[in-house]
């Protein structure tokens, strides 16, 4: 008999499985803690139009407080977890107190991964994860304000977009040969990097800081090769890491992210995780995976709290991504992994195209720049299997249903 | 406030009084409107939020964008008066419209 559950994290994950819960009836004790002081909300936004003041806080919830209130949802905020007890199946939170629980699922996000370099202690260098990062770095955003921007991944160039639309002079320094250069085709790297400097702003690929300078507050940023960039304030984006501390010291298997069976369950029978924090075998893709994105997180919520209530579910959905920079939406569906073909539709001249990656004929992936047809269609392409037409695949005025 | 009215697959009527300025989308997601996903939270990106809206009060909508068009055209069983209701704002003049929620959502 399950009668408590906890859900650590207050993110899009912990929101998710609340809901599914109580959705699927458990009618026990089910409790929520987050080690933020506001109800769960939306990140995306953070960078974008909660970054720009566009979009007030209280637009991000995902759910009003009401709805916690309706659905008899202990909210535990502001309040960190210090470790688990497997043994004895108790969490402790940082003041000492104890609760019980029957299952729990861990949903512990993830975090900014920090620099290194001499420097980055300074002042006024900010990282982007929760809403609180947000607020200081608009507060830091006044007009004109020098910005240097590490890294050239979403985060990077989606605040990058934000502070010039802002009025911010900005420059994007990025390691590698291009932007995004992990998620995405190199045309479209180069569509948006074209974007951002037909914006305004400093764009410079292979490009590696060594060290931050400043009195107190940092005033410029140093680069291998010699160049100086002088900043009012610095922002970070250079990846994230799974949060496991919590699961690691408790003894559950981590291995980059919290391991979790194809159930969402962890090496701990009653304990689940879900979202950014796991590493989970993936049917479709015959491997492993750690993926953030808002699409992983609501399905792998889901699933872990079917399955907790012992209702097995395995989810074989394909992932999704999206990124708004500018006025261009970049969607992704599908990992654009072990294909052997790449097939560009449109012209990026058009500012609408899309590149399709195959392996065998099967769409596996596919990325488009402000052609939601092809991406609604891609999913259920992808999801199906499909094999495409290689004579029509190219011409983008044939939709791409009918490519197959 | 403009009263919105969604009208669940089986026939269940939800009345929801909205500020003006928010999405229709908001407005059911806030008050826990089933079948109302929204999983991009309004960046027209995954099409869980479609409805169908009363005939009588699609052309008072402003007209849909390319962006939202294409993502209507393959989600789930598309009619002439779908609408993402991310994509839509509460005005006073929205005052009793009717949304019908699909039985599902997304591309499947």
């Amino acid at each position: 008999m399950i009668s408590t559950v906890i859900i650590i994290g207050g993110g899009q994950a912990g929101a998710q499985a609340v809901d599914t819960l109580r959705r699927e009836g458990f009618a026990g004790r089910l409790v929520l803690i987050s080690d933020e002081a506001e109800l769960p909300y939306q990140r995306p936004p953070l960078s974008k139009k909660y970054l720009s003041g566009e979009v007030p806080a209280e637009r991000l919830l995902l759910k009003h407080r009401a709805f916690y209130d309706e659905h008899r949802i202990e909210l535990r905020l502001n309040t960190r977890v210090a470790r688990l007890h497997l043994e004895s199946k108790q969490i402790e939170l940082a003041d000492g107190e104890k609760l019980a629980y029957d299952r729990m699922i861990l949903c512990l996000g993830g975090g900014p991964r920090r620099l290194s370099c001499p420097g980055a202690d300074l002042r006024g260098i900010h990282y982007l994860r929760g809403l609180a990062d947000a607020d200081s770095m608009r507060a830091a955003l006044t007009d004109r304000a020098r910005v240097v921007i590490i890294g050239g991944g979403y985060i990077g160039l989606e605040t990058a977009a934000t502070c010039r639309k802002m009025g911010c002079e900005v420059a994007v320094l990025e390691m590698a040969d291009r932007v995004m250069n992990r998620v995405v085709a190199p045309l479209v790297s180069r569509y948006f990097a074209d974007e951002h400097r037909a914006h305004g702003i400093t764009l410079s690929c292979d490009t590696r800081v060594t060290q931050l300078e400043g009195n107190a507050t940092v005033e410029a940023v140093i680069c291998a090769d010699g160049r100086r960039f002088a900043a009012d304030l610095v922002i970070v984006g250079v990846g994230a890491m799974a949060s496991t501390a919590l699961a690691s010291d408790a003894g559950l298997k981590c291995d980059n992210g919290i391991v979790v069976d194809e159930h969402c369950r962890t090496s701990d029978a009653a304990i689940f995780a879900a979202g950014d924090c796991t590493n989970q075998p993936s049917t479709r893709y015959g491997r492993r995976v750690r993926l953030e994105s808002v699409d992983n997180a609501f399905e792998q919520s889901k699933a872990a709290a079917l399955n907790l209530l012992d209702k097995p579910f395995i989810h074989d959905r394909v992932p999704w991504f999206w990124s708004d920079q500018f006025d261009s939406k970049l969607l992704i569906v599908g990992l654009s992994q072990d294909y052997d073909r790449q097939v560009l539709r449109g012209d990026p001249a058009t500012r609408s195209f899309s590149v399709c990656y195959l392996k065998e004929r099967e769409l596996i992936a596919v990325e488009t720049v402000n052609h939601s047809k092809d991406y609604m269609a891609a999913r259920k392409l992808i999801a199906d299997r499909a094999l495409m037409d290689l004579d029509k695949l190219p011409d983008i005025n044939t939709p791409l249903k009918e490519a197959v | 406030m403009p009263r919105i009215v969604f009208i669940e697959p089986g026939g269940a009527r939800r009345q929801i009084d909205a500020p003006c300025g928010i999405t229709l989308m908001e407005a059911a997601v806030g008050n826990g409107v089933p079948g109302i996903v929204a999983q991009c939270g309004g960046a027209c990106a995954c099409a869980t939020c479609h409805v169908y809206v009363a005939p009588a009060w699609f052309d008072k909508l402003p007209a849909r964008e390319e962006m939202e068009e294409g993502m209507l055209e393959c989600a789930w069983e598309p009619r002439a008066n779908s609408r993402l209701s991310c994509q839509v704002q509460v005005t006073a003049d929205l005052d009793g419209i009717e949304l019908a929620v699909p039985q599902q959502q997304g591309d499947s």
